[in-house]
């Protein structure tokens, strides 16, 4: 049996958006062309545009679209900030790479960074946001929900805060992990920037799109022509932009059905590991952490062990660590939650998604004890 | 992250010598669980000086696994003296190499077996 238990990651593409994709590529024209071939493809790029912007509630001049999240996080902060003379930059602790990184790069280049703490759930601490705030903050940037652990972060509570005490300032949320699986429109939250990924909704790799609130100023971070509004000048990834504008379009009963189904398999996965097997810890509070994702720490046993063992009967999950890239780190998602750094080294992510069903569960539930229990018995941890 | 070679894997699956020894003449406890590896390497040596069994335990991804294997797999049957020549290429090599970024696993093979290797001798000169 085949179960993919890293959505996460990155998801399988819809057969409906491989469809659209196809016909997409049939279509060469640039759409910056005036001839009709131009003219065919540009109708597919708008009509993406359109579906997304319904997706996220928005009107469609508000979307841009570019190669992915990461290209996303960063022309929404280095492009606001562009914009500005301010020099003060505030993000959480938790955030994906794309933001995590860019920041620390921004502090190189001189910017006072705010780094605001999570509590052991994940869940980003509004105090510490409200005294980190000053007038001349120029950009917050919080995730939506954190890609290790699902933690669903208070990003519409927090907009009010920051318009009273940092008016000026421009505020993003990166929404890769939380789009498709967590019931929100832009204009509710009343973010100014939103990022979206195409392949962890059941579409493309390759494809993004960044939400620019109507009036806010990003500018370019690469030159070249007037394409997407001079914001991200390159002719279009038009068959990928199509694959977005389908999967956006399917996300949207997601929200719906899926996200319902996904909850419910997931409480039978935490219960049954429980059930099953002792010296767990579950981080997040599954009540507040995306409908797709359980992360848990196996005390005892490395998690690159257990995610290879369980790729031998055909498991596919991932580590909250960074180990397999390279780095002995421990991941700086549970890190700054207070996981005890050695049960960190053990932190497996399961991620569900809109295709996986009970009986992959139930599956995974008879596979994962013996691997444990297998990796623990060779564990000079174990008493 | 680079594929690791059919000899790693196999190591993985059914890894050779797994446990303790009652009684050891010499025990190499290497590592550091923050770090993400901990090796216990257990040696039993007879008077002829050769290593009659040796065990692991340990915590840590594949290739720590698979290096705790293979080490004790080349030094059972070695005396001391040759055991002791046995380095983490010797290691890194008989699995089919490592990938770059767990060479480290092997490094820390060879280091278990240096400390066994080292409590031994203090264990029989007391």
């Amino acid at each position: 049996m085949k179960v993919y238990l890293d959505n996460n990651a990155t998801t399988p593409v819809a057969p409906e958006v491989m469809d659209e994709m196809a016909g997409a590529m049939k279509i060469f024209g640039n759409p910056s062309s005036l001839h009709q071939f131009g003219v065919r493809a540009r109708h597919i790029v708008e009509e993406a545009r359109s579906r997304l912007a319904a997706a996220l509630g928005c009107s469609e001049e508000e979307i841009i679209f570019t190669s992915g999240g990461t290209e996303s996080d960063n022309l929404a902060i280095r492009g606001a900030l562009k914009n500005t003379e301010k020099r003060h930059i505030i993000t959480s602790a938790v955030e994906h790479h794309a933001v995590h990184n860019t920041f620390n790069e921004l502090g190189k280049q001189g910017y006072e960074l705010s780094r605001i703490g999570v509590d052991s759930n994940g869940v980003l601490v509004a105090g510490e946001l409200e005294r980190a705030l000053r007038e001349d903050t120029a950009l917050v940037s919080v995730m939506l929900a954190n890609n290790e652990t699902g933690a669903v972060q208070p990003v519409r509570e927090i907009v009010p805060l920051i318009r009273e005490t940092s008016p000026g300032a421009v505020i993003h949320t990166d929404a890769v992990q939380a789009f498709g699986k967590l019931d929100f429109n832009v204009k509710d939250l009343g973010v100014d920037l939103l990022s979206v990924s195409a392949h962890k909704i059941n579409g493309p790799k390759g494809a993004g799109a960044l939400y620019i609130r109507k009036g806010v100023k990003v500018k370019h971070l690469v030159s070249g022509g007037h394409h997407e509004r001079n914001i991200r000048p390159g002719t279009e990834n038009v068959a990928g932009i199509a694959g977005l504008g389908k999967a956006a379009e399917l996300a949207v009963p997601l929200k719906a059905g899926v996200i319902e189904k996904m909850k419910s398999l997931k409480q039978r996965l935490i219960e049954g590991v429980r059930e099953k097997v002792d010296n767990i810890r579950v981080n997040g509070d599954p009540e507040n952490t995306l409908c797709n994702t359980v992360n848990i720490s196996f005390n005892n046993v490395e998690g690159e062990s257990v995610i290879m063992m369980l790729d031998m009967e055909g498991i596919a999950v991932s580590t909250g660590s960074a180990c397999t890239s390279g780095s002995l780190e421990p991941s700086h998602v549970l890190k700054a939650m207070g996981v005890d750094p050695v049960a960190a080294q053990g932190s497996i992510r399961f991620s569900m998604g809109k295709y996986t069903t009970e009986e992959e569960i139930e599956y995974l539930l008879e596979q994962l004890p013996p691997v444990i229990l297998r990796l623990r018995k060779m564990s000079p941890l174990e008493g | 992250m680079e594929e690791y070679s059919s000899k790693v894997m196999e190591h993985f699956r059914d890894p050779r010598n797994v446990g303790t020894i009652e009684n050891p003449d010499g025990v190499g406890h290497v590592g550091n669980p923050v770090c993400g590896d901990i090796m216990e390497l257990y040696i039993k040596v007879n008077e002829k000086e050769i290593i009659e069994d040796a065990r692991f335990k340990t915590f840590g991804c594949g290739a720590a696994i698979a290096t705790s294997s293979m080490v004790t797999e080349i030094i059972k049957g070695k005396s001391v003296k040759e055991a002791e020549k046995v380095s983490n290429q010797t290691v890194a090599e008989a699995l089919g190499g490592l990938p770059k970024v767990k060479m480290h696993c092997s490094v820390l093979a060879e280091e278990a077996l240096r400390k066994a290797i080292e409590d031994y001798r203090k264990r029989k000169n007391t």
